[in-house]
């Protein structure tokens, strides 16, 4: 195997601070980065762009922020989808009220506006944990879309009640083609995942952990819990925020509050829970796990009964796979399909010795 | 009386009435986390799962009695699979890890119960009228079905037996001893999978008894599962291992929530029943974060 992790040596702090200190990752990455900026938009099916890797890009993303907040930091939320409602709405908002807006800048803001309502709906956090905390942020879910769909103001006194994505446009090009949205998508994607890395890595991410792993021990250490729980909160759903921006602009295109229901935060939260708590990755495998399953499924039942199954049948099945799915996981293997590939790699890395 | 105090009591009354509903959904909540110290998420499942199973034995061909049998066999049943493939892999786990189990199982008995079942509404007749009682609208001039009182009642007694069972019998000392610590439970050689499958069938049973009630009211489906979502402020509020709190919550969450949308709601559109469950459990954690009747939290390092 050429894949080692024995014999770098590193003779800078430089090289010690890499993100990724081994050159097999850093050739791996680059080789991914390249097929999906110059091949993937060129090769895929509009299908496949606008269906598969679209969705699977924003949900990352808000998976993303799920993961900071439950896999880093400890705090269980249930409210990912009133986020994703809030910087849908807001991104809507600055496009349709501000016309010289870019689009990056109006996901930037619709992405703090988000934190800002994070942060409010985080302050329960300092007081209480796990399942009361969860119910607090239930109320953040249902409030968040309430208020959306009740004040007219948000979709600008739409009688449908509905508001229509407007068109990408960036410094007078626009994206609209499904291969022009994916780069978009694609390139925040990135950026914000680099970023998140970073923060998983460095001094912010250690504090989440440690939080995560005793709060009260924290607090004895000399950690600020209230900043640092805020803080997680704040980013956690500024990533829901800019995820579900993206969502409603690249993949949904028509949107209404009752899109933003909790059953999707539900989703969100099993995608953290499958792919892996407390890992970046993990929450591109989950994301990509939830929104293929029933896609899978469809082809499955096709070549097993040579038509479509109906699909109340389909996504029940699909709740029953999702609920063994967690239990199986939170049983066996906690952090998740993460940890499996993990495994899988240093299992590997010593094929065919067992030891 | 000045018809707007009448229509204020009638309110209030219908809330209260509301909120004995929720309680019915928390009692079983309640039960389990005294019993195991595990959030129960998936009780408002079992409680969809519970009436979904009876309605579709009785349009089987079930008599009614039989129907209520065979449901209350399979929600035990549910219990000791609960017990054997959840439960027991996880023991001395921690709290959150069994919580999120939970989430899981609550997603497979509401896809169990629509892959089995099916997914339309269906109506449940107990033969207990859902209309006002006449001489009670005579009498007071408020109105109060006789399935509210029913209800009520139901709740009460259920209230009262599990509160004894809990703290007067020896069986209520083993599950409280379990929820102290699992490994202190069973090295003082009390059964853990027993205790945890007695648990888990009554909590079955207890939502089976309360999902009979809502369908009566609301119809059997799917929405069930979001009306018991609202047990969760109700437990916040009552504190998470008081039984009669449950009661009390219930009854302000019920109330509230009535009144806010009938005397708030105009102002806003409506729709305030949605959240102000979840708000006025928010505003709890503020101020008493273990609920009115909860025992005090103390977290040590």
């Amino acid at each position: 195997m050429y894949y080692r992790q024995a014999g770098t040596y590193r003779t800078d702090y430089a090289q010690d601070m890499r993100l990724l200190p081994l050159k097999e990752d850093r050739i791996l990455l680059g080789v991914v980065l390249l097929a999906a900026f110059a091949v993937i938009p060129f090769t895929a099916s509009d299908y496949w762009l606008s269906a598969i890797l679209i969705p699977w890009l924003c949900l990352s993303l808000v998976a993303l922020g799920q993961n900071i907040l439950m896999g880093y930091a400890g705090q269980l939320s249930l409210g990912a989808a009133g986020f994703m409602a809030a910087g849908a709405f807001a991104c809507w908002n600055f496009m349709h009220r501000v016309d010289w807006m870019p689009f990056p800048v109006a996901v930037f803001l619709s992405g703090l506006i988000a934190a800002a309502i994070g942060i409010v709906f985080g302050l329960p956090s300092l007081r209480v944990r796990g399942l009361y905390l969860a119910v607090a942020t239930l109320a953040s879910q249902f409030f968040i879309v309430w208020v959306i769909d009740k004040f007219g103001w948000f979709k600008d006194y739409d009688s449908s009640g509905i508001i229509t994505a407007k068109d990408i446009v960036i410094f007078g090009k626009s994206f609209t083609s499904p291969a022009e949205m994916y780069l978009v998508v694609l390139t925040i994607t990135v950026v914000l995942t680099w970023a998140a890395m970073n923060m998983a890595r460095g001094s912010v991410g250690r504090n989440w952990q440690a939080v995560r792993d005793m709060d009260v021990a924290a607090e004895v250490m000399g950690l600020s819990l209230l900043r640092t729980k805020l803080q997680a909160f704040a980013i956690s759903s500024f990533y829901c925020g800019v995820g579900g921006a993206l969502f409603a602009f690249t993949y949904l295109k028509s949107v209404e509050p009752a899109a933003f229901d909790i059953n999707l935060s539900f989703r969100v939260l099993f995608m953290v829970l499958i792919g892996g708590l407390g890992t970046i990755i993990g929450s591109f495998y989950g994301a990509g796990f939830i929104l293929l399953l029933p896609v899978f499924l469809n082809i499955f039942f096709h070549a097993l009964f040579g038509k479509a199954v109906d699909a109340t049948i389909t996504s029940a099945l699909e709740q029953v796979i999702f609920g063994v799915m967690i239990i199986l996981f939170m049983i066996y293997e906690p952090l998740g399909l993460a940890k499996l590939w993990q495994n899988f790699q240093e299992r590997m890395r010593r094929w065919p010795f067992k030891f | 009386m000045n018809p707007e105090i009448l229509f204020f009591f009638e309110v209030l009354l219908g809330g209260l009435l509301a909120g004995v509903m929720y309680s019915l959904v928390a009692l079983g909540f309640v039960l389990i986390y005294k019993a195991s110290s595990v959030f129960n998420f998936a009780q408002g499942a079992m409680v969809f799962f519970a009436v979904l199973s009876f309605v579709g034995f009785m349009e089987l061909g079930l008599p009614f009695f039989l129907a209520l049998l065979v449901t209350v066999g399979l929600m035990v049943l549910v219990g000791m699979a609960t017990e054997r493939f959840v439960l027991r892999p996880l023991v001395n786990q921690h709290e959150d890890t069994l919580l999120m189990a939970t989430i899981g199982l609550a997603f497979v008995l509401e896809g169990l119960a629509q892959l089995v079942w099916g997914v339309e509404v269906r109506r449940l007749d107990l033969g207990i009228p859902d209309v006002p009682i006449m001489w009670i609208a005579d009498a007071t001039g408020i109105f109060v079905s006789a399935l509210d009182l029913v209800a009520g009642l139901v709740a009460a007694v259920m209230v009262a037996v599990l509160a004894i069972v809990f703290s007067r019998t020896k069986v209520g000392l083993g599950l409280r001893a379990v929820a102290d610590g699992h490994g202190a439970a069973m090295s003082i050689g009390i059964p853990l999978s027993q205790v945890w499958v007695f648990v888990w069938a009554t909590a079955g049973i207890v939502a089976l008894v309360a999902g009979m009630l809502w369908g009566a009211r609301a119809g059997v489906q799917f929405a069930l599962v979001g009306l018991a979502l609202k047990a969760l402020p109700v437990l916040i509020i009552g504190g998470f291992t008081s039984v009669p709190g449950v009661i009390v919550a219930g009854l302000i969450v019920g109330a509230s929530e009535k009144l806010a949308e009938v005397y708030i709601g105009p102002y806003f559109g409506g729709g305030i029943e949605g959240w102000a469950p979840y708000m006025l459990a928010v505003l709890f954690l503020m101020f008493r974060p273990e609920g009115l009747f909860g025992e005090r939290i103390i977290r040590r390092v």
